[in-house]
């Protein structure tokens, strides 16, 4: 096939080539920045506040009050039976950190809102979750902490301060992650 | 069981695409080879049947509630209806990645058998980038995005699709021919690619892809209007386009699309624009790319962010590595596909078709920019801010005039230098368009919205002049009648007179959207049953409130009478006489919803559409708070996108030698 003999200048390619790939290298950079931001994150106003305190009527029996947990870390689960696939993936992940941690100073507290007992009890028995688990009955819990939907997660700290909430199902990496640094700080200076 | 085997089946597939791509690739010297030919089919076959059987073991577990599947139960509860069961593919990320490797590997495998044997220099390449494409799309599956991966523990029910998208018939196909249409550019690409990858060719490309190309543009179309359609129907704000991002994602590529449909008529008649057509078709794959990422990664706020997933990074590289393979290809082929010869005249087809490829570009980098301003925006300063529809509405205002001025003039001028007898048309087609402005400017019509009724007139006239002229030197010839004349053009030359029909539904569509912008009436009320509201020439009286519980919602309606004239004297008067219309708006309450989904109900005429939607009620005070908007011409919207939609078909549909 006969071809047009190329007589002029390879600069003007070299140009458009640099152009472009400044171009697309810009563009990339955008989305990959566009990544590491949620559009829908709204910051809730509780971090670095004190978690509100609660009684919390446990599964099997008992109660468990939040101000006999000063001094130990807390994560703080809301969930529901009815939440797919979201509590259902986190759920082996808290009992992983329960058992990790509950000896170095770390509680993890399941608090069940708008649920049937039946199927809530039947959820804790089929991850066998051993942490302290209880029902939010009247919806107080889930109001004092601005709870939006399930499953929500909220980290607090030796002193009583939220640190961190977790929109979404958490991993153990996740908190993992968080918890390290909270624990090391023996005495409860922020970190 | 199924997550097994579907998860096989994917691997499978995974297996045939790298092996086609290795294949090939090893082959790429050797040139008339029969056997790796072969190889590439079979591969092909593969890589169908892999995707194949993945499908029908995610559709198997769909339909049979499997909700070990984390993706069925994230999808699909005991009461979605057996539809949007199988509509469950399509309503979220994996799902939807499947569908699209699944489109993938039937259109890779279709073109490994239609060229079996033909073109051995050039469809092996084509096969290649093909093959690279299905790789990354079921290579995703196996690792980010795997539709078949398990939930820890059993849940006894699933969550069910995203209410939004139950609530209507649309969206059980409305993906589907986005996803057709997304996928089908990507043949396009992959001819031209393997056009520049085996260095032989220049034009054929052109040829072979021109159906594929209507196919793909077609089903964009059609995905497009039913995704208007969709919004109209069920968001519940009376308007059909809203500028969000993912419509937006979804309206780039159809603009390129269209660009490169008539830019490769110029390359196929004249031989000229060879460059330009290669950049456009990589430029519309990117933006399919690009689309698919804006939809599925959660990038941006939209009524489209149904799914979030950590699949953003994985796509971001695809299209690094998409624009660098594209750009080095097509710059290393840049001296064999130059153009030898020009433009001959600036008054001809060719030079309009240009000019509207340069409207088309145009308009598309100004959606571009204003999608993706908020995030440049944000990474350069922080701030957050928003692009809104007066944005776009400003500029695609005097572009769509633009446009739609040289549609008329490339219809009227002919290719190559346009003579004395096309400038006496194009008085003509002025004379008619000025008469018919000064009629409208004398019924009261003014502003933009006068200038671009005048435009969509030069069209419509140059449109029909074209049927008109080219029927009557038909009967001038064969002595056929005058409709059996016009008859033999659409079978003599089905693409373009189908053409002309494509702009004569646009030319109804636009004017739809200038009637519908200009004049909206909308009232909200709350009203006690039996009283009545008004709202532009129409009294709606509320007539109940009515529960009807269904098996995967609770439906509240409220009947509402609909009389004409401003008339108060009708308020609780009982039964309906002389109403011209009983609607039904209603509120949808899914379990799996936290606040009710509204299903407005329309009252549609050729020259105006009364929506009523039931924002609220009370069913102690048996009251209710209704909204009524009153638009003229929307239905004229719906009727020029089918008629755009049955042109493409028509002119894609395979003509039968007589």
């Amino acid at each position: 096939m006969a071809v047009a003999p190329n007589m002029r200048s390879s600069w003007p390619r070299v140009w458009a080539g640099i152009a472009g790939a400044a171009g697309a290298a810009v563009l990339l950079l955008v989305l990959v920045f566009g990544l590491h931001r949620d559009p829908g994150a709204i910051p809730s106003p509780l971090i670095g506040r004190q978690a509100p305190e609660f009684v919390l009527p446990l599964f099997d029996g008992g109660t468990l009050a939040t101000p006999a947990l000063r001094g130990r870390v807390v994560v703080v689960n809301f969930w529901a039976s009815w939440c797919v696939p979201a509590c259902y993936e986190e759920a082996p992940h808290l009992q992983r950190i329960w058992d990790r941690y509950r000896d170095r100073g770390l509680t993890v507290v399941g608090v069940n809102i708008q649920d049937q007992d039946r199927l809530a009890r039947d959820f804790i028995a089929r991850f066998g979750l051993t942490f302290p688990n209880g029902v939010d009955r009247l919806g107080t819990i889930s109001i004092d902490y601005g709870v939006y939907g399930v499953p929500e997660t909220f980290l607090v700290d030796r002193k009583g301060r939220i640190v961190h909430k977790y929109a979404g199902a958490v991993t153990e990496e996740m908190l993992v992650s968080e918890i390290e640094p909270l624990l090391a700080d023996a005495d409860g200076a922020s970190p | 069981m199924m997550a097994m085997l579907g998860f096989l089946s994917l691997m499978l597939a995974v297996g045939c695409a790298a092996g086609g791509l290795v294949t090939l690739l090893a082959g790429h010297r050797l040139r008339h080879d029969p056997a790796r030919a072969a190889w590439g089919r079979a591969a092909a076959a593969g890589l169908f049947a892999g995707v194949t059987l993945a499908v029908v073991m995610m559709e198997a577990a769909l339909i049979g509630f499997d909700f070990s599947i984390r993706y069925v139960a994230a999808n699909v509860n005991r009461a979605t209806p057996l539809l949007f069961r199988v509509a469950g593919l399509w309503g979220a990320l994996e799902g939807s990645i499947l569908l699209w490797a699944w489109i993938l590997a039937a259109l890779t495998l279709l073109v490994a058998v239609k060229y079996r044997g033909r073109h051995p220099d050039l469809i092996p390449s084509v096969l290649t980038v093909l093959f690279g494409i299905a790789l990354f799309f079921v290579g995703v599956m196996v690792g980010p995005a795997n539709p078949f991966a398990r939930l820890p523990v059993v849940p006894p029910d699933g969550r069910g699709l995203n209410p939004l998208l139950q609530n209507h018939l649309l969206m059980a196909i409305h993906p589907p021919l986005l996803y057709v249409g997304y996928v089908g550019l990507s043949i396009p690409y992959a001819f031209a690619m393997g056009t520049l990858l085996s260095g032989q060719h220049r034009d054929e490309w052109m040829t072979l892809t021109r159906r594929w190309t209507l196919v793909a543009w077609t089903s964009l179309t059609a995905g497009l209007l039913l995704g208007a359609r969709w919004s109209y129907d069920v968001l519940g704000w009376g308007g059909y386009w809203a500028w969000d991002p993912v419509e937006n994602a979804a309206f780039m590529p159809w603009l390129v699309a269209t660009a490169f449909i008539h830019s490769s008529m110029v390359q196929e008649r004249r031989r000229l624009l060879r460059i330009w057509n290669v950049s456009l078709v990589i430029l519309a794959f990117l933006l399919t790319i690009f689309g698919t990422f804006l939809t599925r990664s959660g990038i941006l706020a939209s009524v489209h962010s149904f799914t979030q997933s950590l699949i953003g990074p994985v796509f971001v590289a695809f299209l690094g590595l998409v624009m660098v393979a594209s750009f080095l290809a097509l710059l290393a082929r840049l001296p064999q596909i130059r153009d030898e010869g020009g433009l001959d005249s600036p008054l001809s087809r060719e030079a309009m078709m240009l000019l509207n490829n340069v409207v088309l570009l145009t308009m598309a980098f100004t959606i571009f920019v204003g999608t993706i301003f908020p995030l440049i925006v944000e990474a350069a300063t922080g701030a957050k801010v928003t692009v809104g529809p007066p944005f776009f509405n400003r500029l695609f205002v005097p572009l769509g005039i633009v446009l739609l001025m040289v549609m008329g003039l490339g219809t009227a001028l002919r290719w190559g230098r346009s003579g004395a007898e096309e400038m006496r048309k194009l008085g003509w087609l002025i004379g008619i368009t000025l008469l018919t402005v000064t009629a409208l400017g004398f019924a009261g019509i003014r502003g933009a919205g006068l200038v671009a009724l005048g435009a969509v007139c030069f069209v419509t006239v140059a449109q029909v002049g074209e049927y008109v002229r080219g029927a009557l030197a038909r009967r001038a010839a064969t002595s056929e009648s005058f409709p059996v004349a016009l008859r033999s053009l659409f079978a003599l030359n089905r693409q373009r007179y189908y053409g002309y029909l494509t702009h004569l539904g646009l030319a109804i569509v636009i004017t739809g959207i200038v009637g519908s912008q200009s004049g909206r009436i909308e009232v909200q009320r709350q009203l006690l049953v039996g009283q009545a509201m008004q709202v532009g020439g129409y009294t709606l009286r509320l007539d109940g409130l009515v529960a009807l519980p269904g098996a995967d919602k609770l439906v509240v309606a409220a009947p509402v009478a609909v009389f004409s004239g401003n008339s108060t004297a009708l308020a609780g008067s009982p039964g309906s006489p002389g109403a011209l219309d009983i609607l039904r708006p209603s509120e949808n309450f899914y379990r799996q919803a936290r606040t009710p989904v509204p299903t407005p109900a329309v009252r549609s005429t050729w020259r105006q559409d009364l929506y009523v939607v039931l924002m609220a009620f009370d069913p102690a005070a048996q009251s209710a708070v209704l909204r009524a908007v009153v638009t003229p011409l929307v239905s004229w919207i719906w009727v020029g996108g089918t008629i755009m939609v049955i042109a493409g078909v028509l002119a894609g549909w395979p003509s039968h030698p007589t």
